[in-house]
């Protein structure tokens, strides 16, 4: 931890310390971070994140929601990549109420979360690229996540806040031109992320500014907290999809790639990587997806579909009952944690029996990694605060909560 | 988790601890082993150096509000073993008042999950050193994840939908 690439030891002070308010209204700050960087010269002495801007009390709203109900408010956390933050909601409930997916289901599930990955890494690189100077990265990576969000909007109509996953399963099947459009991506994405990396991994001002810029170890990453690409870039070899894996990533054939040295660069380079990896599994996805039923066989859980209610009278009780009293989970306490783009993203849920959870508590891994920013840019420049801060990707509709 | 590592948690926990390990509950394949409040560090250091337990990782700390119970707060500690791929759940009870020494010594990254608690429960972390609001401005008066903090807040200039205050 203790890393002192610009010591000012030694050297004739000429200038005074002073304290720097970085954002909130400011192009690099990811939203709104604010940060209080103390700085001598153009060395950072320290930097605080001063958060909680964006804080909506999503854990309160929870606690006076029906389960079902609260689905679409997970969308407006990790607003980058929705289908993750629907898809660790709906384990966690699912874990309570004991309950397995049909198949199907799981398969969807899985290209429906790598898929979000996908827009999330890309907004990621592309954002990281626009703050360091390369604003052509930004349109290029932008213009590719159309392609994701042309998917999503094929699966369930929305582009950003899609709620598409549903307690006992999905929302809509994936059509056979879903899966067409989906091997599509599969075959144009990786000339895509070769021309990145050709933008990119080899220029000079890249490396420059991102290469032994915010090293962080192994040791000191886990005990920091840091998750997700960011852990992986410390060398440390821990993805909840192969080493706690859920839905059917057990069966699927893909490689987590590892940094060595944990500064930005290596950080890049993971999420370039895992971006390859994602588009392998949706392949083997689309190719494995059984036929059969997208959603548990249980009415209580979930509806019938919409044209049933209209002919059928069990079917708008069923709905009836649904939407004007929820259902009942059982007593208990879970945790259920996936690997989201960012990293570990958990839900706590604690049920007393009713149809709303007692307390709810989002283990949001944006705020993790941001805890991480006063170790990883002490005695770095100013300048490079902008790349670290890229780096840990944060997103604050998921850090403030 | 395999049931063998749960069974060998509790039985090392108990040897180590005796009666400061309250309870232990198995419930959906996690393990939640309640503790005495004043041995939580201790504990907490010894699932970290121990290599049974190994629990590296914090993944998250929180709080729960039992309005109707007595003690009436429960901290929680999320722990993550990375090497055993092993998770934990540590419990504590804590009154209204009252106090809990702060793990910040045990892994750094309980900084902000403490300082979280204490925003939004009100529950003071001794020993914590820099313990004051996250999300809420430092004047926010009240602790709005208690169960008898209104959902809309109290109203004031800004907030002309929310419940009197008495």
């Amino acid at each position: 931890m203790e890393k002192k690439r610009n010591d000012m030891k030694g050297m004739p002070v000429t200038t005074r310390e002073l304290t720097l308010s970085f954002g909130p209204q400011h192009p690099s700050a990811h939203g709104v971070l604010h940060l209080l960087v103390d700085i001598q010269g153009e060395t950072v002495l320290r930097a605080e994140p001063d958060i909680g801007y964006l804080h909506r009390g999503t854990e309160k709203i929870a606690e006076n929601l029906f389960y079902h109900q609260f689905v679409p408010y997970t969308d407006r956390l990790d607003y980058m990549c929705g289908m993750s933050n629907n898809l660790a909601y709906v384990l966690a409930v699912e874990k309570l109420l004991d309950i397995e997916v049909p198949e199907r289901a799981q398969y969807i599930r899985v290209i429906a979360a790598e898929l979000s990955r996908l827009s999330g890494h890309l907004v990621c690189i592309g954002a990281w690229g626009v703050d360091l100077g390369a604003m052509s990265m930004l349109l290029y990576a932008i213009r590719d996540r159309e392609m994701v969000l042309d998917l999503f909007e094929m699966l369930c109509g929305a582009r950003m806040t899609y709620s598409y996953l549903r307690i006992g399963g999905v929302r809509y099947d994936a059509t056979e031109e879903f899966k067409k459009k989906c091997l599509a991506l599969c075959r144009i994405l990786p000339e895509k992320i070769e021309e990145y990396e050709k933008l990119l991994t080899g220029n000079r001002i890249w490396i420059k500014r991102n290469r032994g810029v915010g090293a962080i170890s192994g040791e000191d990453a886990i005990e920091i907290g840091l998750g997700g690409p960011n852990l992986r870039a410390s060398g440390v070899n821990w993805d909840m999809r192969k080493d706690e894996p859920y839905l059917v990533y057990d069966r699927l054939n893909f490689d987590v790639p590892l940094g060595t040295d944990g500064d930005c660069f290596d950080r890049y380079m993971v999420r370039i990587e895992e971006m390859r990896q994602s588009i392998r599994i949706i392949e083997q996805c689309v190719r494995d997806m059984p036929e059969g039923p997208f959603n548990v066989d249980m009415p209580e859980i979930v509806p019938p579909p919409k044209h049933e209610i209209y002919q059928n009278m069990e079917a708008l009780i069923h709905h009836f009952k649904y939407v004007s009293h929820g259902f009942k989970v059982p007593e208990g306490e879970v945790y259920c944690a996936i690997e989201a783009p960012k990293g570990e993203l958990g839900f706590y849920i604690k049920s007393d029996g009713s149809e709303r959870p007692y307390r709810l508590k989002i283990r949001a891994p944006s705020f993790c990694n941001l805890q991480a920013m006063d170790t990883l840019s002490r005695g770095e420049y100013l300048a490079d605060v902008v790349a670290i801060v890229s780096s840990l990707d944060p997103v604050f509709g998921e850090c403030d909560k | 988790m395999v049931k063998s590592s749960k069974e060998l948690f509790i039985q090392r926990l108990r040897e180590r601890f005796g009666t400061a390990l309250l309870d232990a509950v198995g419930f959906r394949d996690e393990l939640t082993c309640t503790v005495r409040k004043d041995s939580i560090v201790e504990v907490c250091r010894f699932v970290k150096e121990d290599p049974a337990f190994d629990m590296k990782f914090l993944s998250d700390i929180l709080g729960v509000d039992y309005p109707d119970e007595v003690p009436r707060f429960e901290v929680i500690y999320h722990l993550l073993s990375i090497t055993k791929r092993t998770r934990l759940r540590l419990k504590i009870r804590v009154e209204d008042g009252e106090s809990v020494p702060t793990v910040t010594g045990v892994w750094k990254s309980a900084n902000w999950h403490e300082r979280e608690v204490y925003d939004m429960f009100g529950i003071v972390f001794t020993g914590h050193p820099n313990l004051k609001r996250i999300y809420l401005p430092d004047d926010w008066e009240g602790f709005p994840l208690r169960k008898d903090y209104p959902l809309r807040g109290y109203k004031d200039d800004y907030n002309p939908y929310g419940e009197e205050k008495e």
